[in-house]
């Protein structure tokens, strides 16, 4: 992080560098690649089976993890209360359905229907949820101190998740909808079930539309001119605050849906969902160099891919703490992430 | 600040200085001595929890406070230190049958039975290692980062323990936590051949034993800050650049201070795990580290008498005080459960801290001066404020 914001700091290496140097800058590749190699040779179907399992999963993770870097690119400002945001898009959805009386056995068009108002409806109040904390709790501290908002997000979040435990203070099971357990296709003797089509189905557009918007429009220049200096921007008849909402709302929007494919894919939902899934979302965006909006998808692909490997060979209960110990030794070891000095928006 | 506030402060201040320092020590020190003898035994009870959390909060308060090493994973410590009282102290490992100056009770059980004493020196020695051991790699970090990692930590720690029932992570086949059951019941305190102290029946005792850990933790809080190493944490919390220019070694200085305030929490943990009677890793959550770290801000981060009256009034509250006002939700017509949302509750309070009032109730005069530069008006020149605030920082 300090490497990064060091303006100074030369961001290519001279020519000639030598094997060594192009080790240590792609140590953490090496790294992951090992031990996928490893359980590759050793149990290539279930090894790939992993993979798939890995990789819809962590679409998920991709479009939380979005959001903290969206964020962190901005204001650099770890918005701790993202995970819950994230969880209460989960609730909304599922409420929509109830609300809907969508049932597993309703029809093609009911179920489609559903999902499409249960998805706009949890991202937009998730947005609309992240935009309205930016100004209750970090706004005011715009100007303080860097301690001050990650404890108001800290805060936050607490509340959030006393909401969500007011709201539904046990795990609730959320409607099979997408039927989830049932298999598409089969390749390479991996069984390609619904849940995972669907999870990169969502994904997929939203994904697409962000870069674009972030890339294309002109809203997205005025957020990465705010990120790369905000008092320039500002100076360039940028409104920075409106700016800052914007990020805000796009990264509660991503959240959102994250949250209803969530509910849809492990069909049950509770009120702590959001504090592990921040979390994991959180190592992702680092992973990928936080402020790199590549990079956290990419990170939460392999941290997905992780997580699943971890669940067959050392079974649930120690996933949590391998991805816990990832986010330390990247941190740690190569702050910048997976993609070198090419941090922020981009 | 607001005029109101001034004028409070200075009623308060005036108060203050009615007595010298040590009287007022000495009245509130008596007025703790005589407390057992004028409460329910539900709130005495209530009372001894919150010192247990005052030695916590003074010992985040080390390294969140002095030395600016913002810790989110404090539980670790807690976790650790209960752990060693579990080990040390129960008939956990029934296959050992180890037994120095144990009670008259435990020299008949299995297990390793030590003197509470020794349970507690070892927990500290034993806590303040893991405190370098899991300080060491965040040395390079700063703010946000450091935060992240020793939250990791904090999680880490409390899962490899559920998880050890046979090994750590496949190595060895020990059971070092019983899983999630837990270690129960654990030893209670006691004179070497005596009979145990009869907690939970009888709370005037272990309430002393606790006020005097809280005495042994002030004193060592208070020696420190004065000392050379407290000054070199002051110097690298403000300028860790300048600090290491004028030959603070930044290393040691860092490294000693995650190693004393684990080694308070894990102290803490040791007295907690007994007066529980339990060591469950339930306890050990993020919503704790969050708890003892609101005690640190919301007193007055850096202020030893800040973070007392911070954990004083946060672990009342959380321990007593929403249980008796736990009729209010029904009587206005809500169906819920007060104490279900305590951390709510303490969000909800950091979240106005940070917001209205940063430097918290008693504020150290430095960190005030920080968290409200932006408000120093430009023209007035920097020494009068700091001539004003040298009383906060010297006298306290």
């Amino acid at each position: 992080m300090e490497a990064a914001s060091l303006p100074d700091t030369p961001s290519r290496t001279p020519p000639g560098r030598s094997v060594l140097t192009a080790l240590n800058e792609n140590i953490l590749w090496v790294l992951l690649a090992l031990p996928l190699l490893y359980y590759f040779v050793k149990d290539p179907t279930q090894t790939l089976d992993d993979v798939k399992t890995g990789l819809s999963n962590g679409t998920i993770w991709a479009l939380i993890a979005l959001g903290y870097t969206l964020v962190y690119g901005i204001i650099e400002l770890i918005n701790f209360a993202h995970g819950e945001v994230f969880m209460i898009g989960s609730f909304v959805a599922t409420s929509i359905w109830a609300t809907m009386g969508v049932t597993a056995a309703s029809s093609v068009a009911a179920i489609v229907g559903s999902i499409i108002v249960g998805l706009a409806v949890a991202m937009l109040a998730s947005g609309s949820l992240n935009t309205m904390i930016e100004r209750v709790a970090y706004r005011p501290l715009r100007n303080a101190p860097k301690l001050a908002p990650l404890i108001s997000a800290i805060g936050m979040s607490f509340i959030l998740q006393n909401v969500g435990l007011l709201w539904r203070p046990t795990p609730d099971s959320v409607p099979d909808l997408i039927k989830s357990q049932q298999s598409v296709f089969t390749i390479f003797d991996v069984a390609v079930e619904r849940s995972d089509i669907f999870a990169v189905v969502v994904t997929v557009p939203l994904l697409v539309a962000l870069l674009w918007f972030v890339g294309q429009t002109k809203y997205g220049k005025a957020m990465r001119a705010t990120a790369q200096d905000p008092d320039a921007a500002r100076l360039m008849g940028i409104d920075i605050d409106r700016t800052i909402s914007l990020t805000f709302m796009l990264g509660g929007l991503l959240a959102g849906a994250a949250g209803m494919i969530y509910a849809l894919y492990n069909g049950t939902i509770q009120f702590n969902q959001g504090f592990t899934a921040g979390l994991i979302a959180f190592t992702a965006a680092v992973m990928g160099g936080i402020g790199n909006l590549k990079g956290a998808v990419i990170g939460g692909l392999i941290i997905g891919v992780i997580q699943a490997i971890s669940d067959t060979h050392y079974g649930g209960i120690w996933t949590p703490a391998v991805v816990f110990a990832i986010l330390i030794l990247v941190m740690v070891f190569r702050p910048q992430g997976l993609f070198g000095e090419e941090t922020r928006e981009g | 600040m607001s005029a109101t506030a001034a004028t409070l402060r200075t009623n308060v201040t005036s108060v203050a200085r009615l007595l010298p320092n040590w009287a007022w020590g000495i009245a509130f020190l008596g007025l703790a001595v005589v407390y057992p003898y004028f409460v329910a035994p539900n709130l005495l009870d209530a009372s001894i929890t919150t010192l247990a959390y005052i030695i916590m909060a003074l010992g985040l308060n080390i390294v969140v406070g002095f030395a600016g090493l913002l810790d989110l994973g404090y539980v670790a410590f807690f976790a650790i230190g209960a752990y060693v009282m579990g080990w040390l102290g129960s008939a956990h490992f029934a296959d050992l049958d180890i037994h120095v100056l144990a009670s008259k009770f435990a020299n008949n059980l299995p297990g390793i039975h030590l003197n509470f004493v020794f349970i507690l020196i070892a927990a500290a020695l034993f806590t303040g290692l893991w405190g370098v051991i899991l300080g060491a790699p965040t040395l390079r970090l700063r703010g946000d980062y450091l935060a992240i990692v020793t939250l990791a930590f904090g999680e880490i720690v409390p899962r490899v323990f559920e998880n050890a029932t046979s090994g750590i992570f496949g190595i060895g086949s020990t059971d070092w936590s019983n899983g999630r059951q837990g270690i129960t019941p654990v030893d209670k305190i006691a004179l070497p051949g005596e009979t145990p102290l009869r907690y939970p029946i009888e709370l005037e005792p272990v309430y002393y034993v606790a006020l005097a850990m809280v005495l042994v933790t002030l004193f060592i809080n208070r020696r420190l800050r004065d000392s050379r190493l407290g000054r070199a944490w002051i110097a690298v919390r403000e300028d860790q650049v300048a600090a290491a220019a004028m030959g603070v070694n930044l290393v040691r200085t860092k490294l000693w201070a995650y190693a004393i305030g684990a080694s308070l929490g894990g102290f803490s943990g040791v007295f907690l795990a007994t007066y529980n009677n339990t060591v469950n890793v339930d306890q050990f959550e993020f919503g704790f580290s969050v708890f003892i770290l609101c005690m640190v801000i919301i007193g007055g981060m850096g202020n030893i008498w800040g973070v007392i009256l911070g954990a004083i009034v946060l672990s009342m509250i959380n321990r007593y005080v929403l249980k008796q006002l736990n009729g209010v939700p029904d009587a206005i017509g809500l169906d819920f459960d007060l104490t279900s949302v305590n951390f709510g509750i303490f969000g909800f309070l950091l979240l106005v801290m940070m917001v209205l009032r940063p430097e918290g109730f008693i504020p150290s005069g430095r960190r005030k001066l920080e968290l409200h530069a932006a408000e120093i008006d430009p023209t007035d020149h920097v020494g009068a404020a700091s001539d004003a605030q040298s009383y906060d920082v010297r006298q306290r």
